[in-house]
């Protein structure tokens, strides 16, 4: 660089410095030396509903039906989604699962769009002056225009346009670094269209309010950094000039640099007041406030010497890669890879008949001179460049041992975690390692068992909350035998019905069957309550009621001979999965036993002794008793399915940092329908016992 | 279309393993110029017969291992263990002498232990102390006068047949060296009258001085290139100064710091022989810590000892504390507070 683009540079903020980075071969100049060209319709448009992080996009178009470019097809899922539009006029022609660029090669729901050729326009809101809009409007703009973030991500642009509630936004960066080698997407952005980027910003200072506007940029996009000096001329936007060194443009280290604050491990940037956003995503943004435009097309590197004509091109989302590479000389016998995104972070694909989206900001097709593949893994020589090159200051070389040792602890207690899977170690490594492979590896082990802990931790929570079901209906069976044998004697005493016993409440069957998943106090509580609430009951019956309760006495036996049944079942089950657990669960079945009998008994006895006088009036009341329970059972039985399903649903679209709380609650919420329908279950029984 | 699909990152540095190694070997050249300068051809007839040695057992461990053997001696990290060791052995030590220490670092000290990468101590410093150890007249007896000093120097010829034990040394050819003659004589006479002696030349170590320059400016070099990194040799330096400066500082009873500094293996343990990466600490911290526990060891052994020189015994010593050192010198994550400490997170589940 001369001296006096040097001169130009100079910053009037003092930056800071992250640990390590290295300097790979920039090779921006394979690409950025052309304007942005505008790649033609192809044939076919392949559209994933899932190109950001969150929740896939909710279809609303049919097949067969004619759309305008423009026109949404699919709706956002919720706050952590996005809308998905039409790139171009043309007709809906299958909605199925097609492969997509994903790390892990899968296939995911996609609209397929054939386009008429017309590119016809749906009307567009568009909008003088931003500043007359409200924040809300604004927000719901972007969101509606289907704004994610297009550096790489793919956060959903307008969750990132809400201020923290805590506090204000200090600090909005956007950043322009792009410090992934080939990559020149923003660079030929900023230098055509640095006011739409530098008008996108300011949009996002409207909503914001934030204490500073900074752009980060490396010192090796003198062009685009003129463009920006000019555009943010009358604006209270800084441009920061930082060296260029990988991985600058890392969020994280981005921040580092420009305030000298670090994102504390586990939080996100919006915690310590900060908010990046990707040059791209400005100028979309823009496009969306100003224009009203959605998001449908995108500026893409296409790059390396397995393709003819590098350079940018604005493509339409949903153009198949093969498509476009075909389109711009494709050598195929030139290239074994193509990557999506840059050679340090970007991922292999599986197949080039995938789709261009949101955040596919470049296309590389390396020959084996551009990227040879890497030579053969030595030993590891704890050299330490690894460590040195690290920009998250960690000790890649014990990482990598104690992955490979499936140490995962130590590996943990390393902070594998807060690794951002950079490269630099593997960069760097003399002996060839692929750490960041080890890396992954390990995380997801790390994770999955963190899973398989949480699967034993709730199968041990429900086993806890049956072991507390049945010792809160023992309590209550105490409490009632209890209550039996005080009536009993009160009765005697007022000489009305010889060894009379207390009818069971029919009401207490739903407490006694209510799912009990809440904490012990609060289960302890409510023993207590049903405690007290049968003994107030049995006072008043025992004055009240005359003769014994035939049916009721009845249901009790059936109750306790299901509760037998359970019990039987449990320990079978316990001879097979917990056999210190049989033990206990023996005596509990005997102590059952004899409860059963002793209900038998009672209700012998006073069916015998109700045989000589009948008591026709009492019948229908029994038999009226039960069934508003029986009703009220069923539709907390109903309730609680309904729930789960919903929750189920809400697990199969959750984002995989809520998966693992909301498998928790749905497991828990089974538990709770489960309860409920044996609950209703039991009543039936007992009530076609009664009829019997 | 069949595309390759391989994990990221995709791009690779230009630094290779095999070319450090290489480079350190380079970087011995000069050293061992100016051994062979001032001390004969010894020196560097033992390079040759210990590298001979080390690629000779190298094969035929990783044969008996079932490892390509193409690929491993490719990586030169035997014949660095090789060189250092013909370096470090006395001139004339015989030719037994170095096969022991050689194949005993090869195949004990390295292999043993999984190869390459998986040593827990310096090789060739464990096949040195072993025959230092085991044969300490042979280690003691064959250091070489400087040639300064001598009418008649051992020629080419005279020097194969001495080593190969065809000719028995004449007491002329060798001499104590200037850290074990200073050590012993300053016991009994001041500093001016021990430096008399002509092996101490301008009151340094004659000889000594410019090979240790020499193994300085390779070092330098390789601390240039990255090859290695700076704090080992400048924590061995400071460990080794500072004690030296403090105890040292009468020369009428020690050594002076400058004796300490370019006399004995001080240079090549700095900068080729502690920094072997394998058996060192892998911290930046660490690399101080161990570094200068080499230099301090060093000192104490030299000082108090009987030994020589002590450059084997204090890597050795450090070797064995470098994996607790890298526990407890974990640098700062991002996004923490304070760095972490030991191996484990203290309380499990
Ligand atoms: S750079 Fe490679 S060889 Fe060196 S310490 Fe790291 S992992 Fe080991
Ligand atoms: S990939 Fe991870 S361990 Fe390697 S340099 Fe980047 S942050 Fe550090």
């Amino acid at each position: 660089m001369s001296a006096s683009i040097k001169g130009k540079l100079i910053n009037t903020r003092t930056l800071s410095d992250f640990h390590g980075g290295i300097h790979p071969n920039e090779m921006k100049s394979l690409s950025n030396l052309t304007p942005i060209t505008k790649a033609a319709i192809p044939p076919k448009l392949i559209l994933p509903l899932q190109q950001h992080i969150g929740k896939a996009s909710q279809v609303i178009v049919e097949v067969g039906q004619h759309v305008l470019k423009g026109e949404k097809l699919a709706d956002a899922d919720g706050m952590i989604s996005v809308a998905l539009h039409a790139p171009t006029s043309g007709v809906i022609d299958n909605i199925l699962d097609h492969p997509i660029a994903h790390p892990s090669g899968q296939t995911d729901l996609c609209i397929i769009l054939t386009p008429d050729g017309k590119d016809e326009w749906c009307e567009l809101d568009a909008c003088e002056h931003y500043e007359h809009l409200s924040v809300i409007k604004i927000q719901s703009k972007v969101r509606e225009a289907g704004v994610a973030g297009m550096g790489g991500a793919g956060f959903p642009t307008e969750v990132k346009l809400h201020p923290p509630h805590h506090d204000k936004v200090a600090t909005l960066i956007l950043n322009a670094v792009e410090c992934e080698p080939y990559i020149t997407a923003d660079d030929r952005l900023m230098r055509e269209r640095a006011s739409e980027v530098v008008q996108g910003m300011e949009i996002m200072a409207y909503a914001l309010q934030p204490g500073e506007c900074l752009i980060g940029i490396e010192d090796n996009k003198p062009e685009a950094i003129t463009a920006l000096r000019e555009a943010v001329k009358d604006t209270r936007i800084e441009i920061c000039v930082i060296p260029t060194k990988y991985p600058s443009g890392g969020e994280k280290q981005l921040i580092k640099i420009l305030t000298d604050k670090e994102v504390p491990s586990g939080k996100i940037p919006a915690d310590i007041g900060v908010m990046c956003q990707n040059v791209g995503t400005a100028a979309a943004i823009y496009r969306a406030v100003r224009f009203g435009e959605p998001l449908i097309s995108r500026v893409t590197t296409l790059t390396g010497e397995g393709i003819q004509q590098r350079g940018n091109v604005e493509v339409l989302l949903g153009t198949p890669i093969d498509w476009l590479l075909s389109q711009y000389g494709y050598q195929a016998e030139k290239t074994e890879r193509l990557i999506m995104g840059g050679p340090m972070m970007g991922f292999t694909l599986n197949h080039a008949n995938t789709p261009i989206v949101k955040t596919t900001n470049c296309i590389l097709a390396p020959s084996a001179n551009d990227l040879p593949l890497p030579p053969p893994a030595q030993a590891c020589i704890r050299c330490g460049l690894c460590a040195e090159a690290c920009p998250a200051t960690l000790l890649p070389q014990q990482l990598y041992w104690f992955s490979r040792a499936q140490e995962y602890d130590k590996a943990e207690h390393h902070n594998l975690l807060d690794c951002i899977e950079c490269g630099a170690c593997s960069y760097v490594c003399p002996s060839s390692i692929p750490l960041v492979q080890y890396y992954r590896h390990a995380k997801g082990e790390i994770k999955q068992l963190k899973q398989d802990q949480q699967k034993s931790d709730q199968a041990r929570e429900r086993f806890e909350a049956r072991q507390f079901r049945l010792e809160r209906e023992q309590a209550e069976k105490d409490a009632k035998r209890k209550a039996r044998a005080e009536a009993a004697a009160k009765a005697q005493a007022a000489k009305k019905a010889a060894e009379a016993a207390q009818p069971a409440d029919v009401n207490q069957k739903t407490d006694s069957e209510s799912p009990i998943t809440d904490p012990v106090d609060t289960k302890k509580a409510s023993i207590q309550a049903a405690l007290e609430r049968s003994q107030a009951k049995k006072s008043v019956q025992a004055i009240e009621i005359e003769v014994p309760d035939l049916d009721a006495l009845k249901t009790a036996w059936d109750k306790t001979q299901s509760k037998l049944e359970k019990m039987h079942d449990a320990l079978d089950n316990a001879k097979e999965n917990n056999p210190e657990q049989v033990e206990k669960l023996t005596r509990a079945v005997e102590k059952n036993q004899m409860r059963v009998n002793q209900a038998k008994q009672a209700w012998e006895k006073a069916s015998a002794s109700q045989s000589l006088e009948a008591q026709p009036s009492i019948v229908p009341e029994a038999e009226k008793a039960p069934a508003p329970d029986i009703d009220a059972l069923k539709t907390t039985f109903e309730k609680s399915l309904a729930k789960l399903e919903k929750m189920q649903d809400a697990l199969n679209n959750a984002q995989p940092e809520q998966v693992e709380k909301l498998t928790r609650a749905v497991d828990k919420n089974k538990v709770r329908v489960q309860s409920a329908e044996q609950a209703l279950k039991d009543a039936k029984q007992s009530i076609q016992d009664g009829e019997l | 279309m069949a595309l390759l699909t391989l994990s990221s990152p995709h791009a690779k540095g230009p630094q290779r393993t095999s070319t450090m190694m290489r480079w350190v070997i380079a970087m011995t050249l000069p050293g061992l110029f100016m051994q062979t300068l001032f001390f004969g051809w010894g020196n560097l007839h033992n390079v040759l017969w210990c590298t001979l040695v080390a690629i000779a057992c190298e094969a035929a461990v990783l044969k008996l291992r079932k490892r390509p053997i193409g690929f491993f001696l490719n990586d030169y990290s035997a014949v660095v263990t090789a060189v250092l060791l013909g370096i470090a052995l006395p001139p004339f030590a015989p030719w037994w002498v170095s096969l022991v220490a050689t194949s005993f670092a090869i195949i004990f000290a390295k292999h043993i232990y999984g190869g390459m990468g998986y040593n827990p101590f310096n090789p060739a410093m464990v096949g040195y102390a072993l025959v230092l150890v085991s044969f300490p007249v042979a280690m003691t007896t064959n250091w070489a006068t400087p040639l300064p000093l001598l009418e008649q120097p051992a020629s080419l010829l005279d020097t194969l047949n001495i080593i190969w034990g065809q000719i028995p040394i004449t007491d002329a050819l060798t001499g104590a060296t200037p850290l074990d003659t200073y050590k012993h004589e300053i016991a009994h006479s001041l500093s001016d009258t021990v430096l008399e002696n002509p092996i101490f030349g301008a009151g340094f170590s004659l000889g000594w001085e410019w090979v240790n320059l020499a193994f300085l400016a390779g070092g330098l070099v390789l601390l240039a290139l990255k090859v290695i990194p700076w704090q080992t040799p400048v924590g061995l330096l400071v460990g080794l100064a500072i004690p030296s400066l403090l105890l040292g500082s009468d020369a009428d009873q020690t050594a002076p710091l400058v004796i300490h500094l370019l006399s004995g293996a001080t240079m090549l343990a700095a900068f080729f022989i502690a920094t072997d990466p394998v058996s060192s600490c892998t911290t930046t911290r660490g690399r101080l810590i161990y570094g200068f526990g080499i230099g301090l060891l060093t000192y104490i052994i030299r000082a108090y000892g009987s030994y020589p020189d002590a450059i084997a015994f204090s890597v050795l010593l450090m070797n064995f504390a470098a994996p607790l050192i890298d526990v407890y010198t974990q640098p700062r994550t991002y996004g923490y507070v304070d760095a972490k400490r030991g191996s484990k997170a203290k309380e499990k589940n």
